[in-house]
């Protein structure tokens, strides 16, 4: 089971990767929430053991290959937002779905700003607003999403 | 649930309180950023990760690949036709512009006072299939199908047929991310042809402008002024098309006129481009390559010593002007020792003792030594990323050492014989 499990979170980590770097027109991409970064708040908070910071930290650093100007940009603000799912998680589950959705712009939020900050000091500065457009996008696509991932964890099946 | 018997599967930061963990993985974060952007250590490890994150990519970019092959193969028999007779009418007339070209260019050398024309500053060109497309307003980056198994090195030229595209700025073994030149985040230095002014043209947050920040209200640019590479910055050649003027804006108040320009290559709409590799010893090709390419990753320690006068003519009347500046950046970046080649030039028999060891550590040959000794340790850390590739074009790889050779080499041969 515990195989298995950890097979079906990289099967999910994997989708919302593809789903991250999923060419789309500009518009578009600017309200794409961070699917990525849903996914792994969701196991972080659902398997903590399984899950958690590692996970964080190795998301993190694909994300960087992909898109981050400097390695280890996403790994620290990963690590940072998946330690605080991972301290709570059990505070975070027992909340209804409005309230986690609430968390989870909080916590997007403050991943956002640990990039601004690193983006300002390695010299990359983004300061346009709408780079924070898809904390609220991530936020409302919270509940579906923490749904079809319960649903691939297997809980409903 | 999930939460038994993982501690044992997992050794590292598996054991520890979340505490812990959050420490071992936040330090090691810390670490990476500060080694990819300091010291550029972890070029080979974003190689590897470059060459895991391709399949990826790959299968991201299939949906439009697929719409792209149904679409071209339900293309219907006229329209084939028709594409068909405007290609060859073009053939024609590119065909009578190149008989043109010919003749230009050796007018073009007698009037430069050269015996024979000069070859094109472009030697080779690799056309690269776009795979990945990143635009959004934060970010303009492409992903070609060319890595460093096909000879692409960070920092090289991406054309299309009608203009400048951008640079390669990650390198993979079989995948190359370009910054596109509408990209936030760069820069190409340019020259307004009809006049000759030259500045810098950054990209303005969307794909179909460049903005011209750093021209005074009062300088001579119009609407519809072609803006052409200007050379220098060390990436691409003088003299390739950029953009056109589309907008100038002078405000009374304000001492900067406002400038936006229309990229001429097809960006947003480009599935094939092409990378370039130039001629290090033309006269229009990037100034100083590998001073230029190392200061981009390792950022500009010391101003003084760029070689941008010195450009590497292959004639030899040149020789004595480059010796000294090339000689600084070569020896050390200590600010002291800039100041020993030149009165090592001047009184010969007092100064080898001081002088002589950075030339004199390889006794070989005099002609030789100089090439050696002096040009390649700038050229040799401008060229790690891609040697760690061990795939650096032939065609690319020799011509550095042999432009700077002659000029370093002969004023070390006089050195020795006065002595």
């Amino acid at each position: 089971m515990n195989v298995d499990s950890r097979g079906r979170m990289f099967l999910t980590v994997l989708v919302a990767l593809i789903l991250t770097v999923l060419p789309l027109p500009p518009w578009l991409d600017v309200v794409r929430p961070a699917f990525l970064v849903l996914t792994v708040l969701y196991w972080s908070v659902n398997a903590p053991r399984t899950g958690g910071i590692a996970l964080g930290f190795f998301a993190g650093l694909m994300l960087d290959v992909f898109q981050g100007p400097v390695l280890g940009e996403h790994a620290l603000a990963l690590v940072l937002i998946t330690y605080i799912a991972v301290r709570e998680h059990q505070r975070i589950r027992s909340k209804p779905a409005i309230q986690q959705a609430l968390i989870v712009f909080a916590a997007l939020i403050l991943y956002e700003v640990v990039l601004f900050m690193i983006d300002g000091w390695t010299g990359h500065p983004v300061t346009s607003p709408l780079r924070w457009v898809h904390t609220l996008t991530g936020a409302l696509i919270w509940p579906p999403a923490a749904a079809i991932l319960a649903y691939s964890a297997g809980r409903l099946a | 649930m999930a939460a038994f018997g993982t501690a044992a599967g997992r050794p590292l930061g598996r054991g520890g309180s979340p505490g812990f963990r959050f420490t071992l993985y936040a330090l090691l974060s810390v670490i990476v950023m500060y080694l990819d952007q300091r010291q550029h250590y972890l070029e080979q490890v974003r190689f590897v990760l470059q060459a895991a994150a391709y399949p990826v990519q790959l299968a991201v970019n299939s949906p439009p690949a697929a719409w792209r092959w149904i679409r071209e193969s339900l293309q219907t028999r006229d329209a084939l036709r028709s594409e068909n007779a405007r290609l060859r009418s073009s053939e024609r007339d590119l065909e009578l512009r190149a008989m043109r070209y010919e003749a230009l260019a050796r007018e073009n050398g007698e009037l430069r006072g050269l015996r024979e024309a000069l070859p094109p500053v472009a030697d080779r060109w690799l056309p690269a299939e776009v795979v990945n497309i990143q635009l959004s307003s934060l970010r303009q980056r492409l992903l070609l199908n060319r890595g460093a198994a096909n000879g692409v090195f960070k920092g090289q030229a991406v054309l299309d047929d009608k203009g400048l595209i951008g640079q390669t700025t990650h390198v993979g073994p079989w995948s190359a991310e370009v910054i596109l030149i509408t990209d936030p985040e760069h820069a190409v230095p340019v020259r307004i042809e009809r006049t000759g002014l030259r500045t810098i043209a950054v990209g303005a947050a969307d794909t179909t402008s460049l903005a011209l920040p750093y021209l005074p209200a009062n300088a001579d640019i119009k609407s519809g002024d072609l803006l052409v590479t200007s050379g220098l910055g060390g990436v691409f050649p003088e003299g390739y098309p950029v953009a056109r003027v589309t907008e100038v804006h002078r405000d009374a108040v304000q001492p900067l006129a406002q400038v936006r320009a229309a990229p001429l290559a097809h960006i947003d709409s480009d599935s094939e481009v092409m990378l370039v590799w130039f001629r290090a010893d033309h006269p229009a090709a990037p100034a100083p390559v590998a001073d230029a390419a190392h200061e981009l990753r390792v950022g500009n320690a010391a101003l003084q010593p760029q070689p941008a006068p010195p450009k590497p003519r292959p004639v030899s009347a040149a020789a004595s002007p480059p010796a000294a500046t090339h000689a600084p950046p070569a020896n050390a970046a200590v600010p002291s020792r800039p100041s020993t080649p030149p009165s090592q030039a001047t009184p010969p028999p007092g100064t080898p003792p001081p002088g002589t060891p950075p030339p004199g550590t390889p006794p070989p040959g005099a002609p030789s030594q100089g090439a050696p000794s002096q040009p390649p340790s700038p050229q040799a850390t401008a060229a790690t990323p891609t040697e760690g590739a061990s795939a650096l074009p032939p065609e690319s790889a020799p011509p550095p050492p042999a432009a700077p050779a002659p000029a370093s080499s002969s004023p070390a041969e006089p050195d020795r014989g006065q002595p």
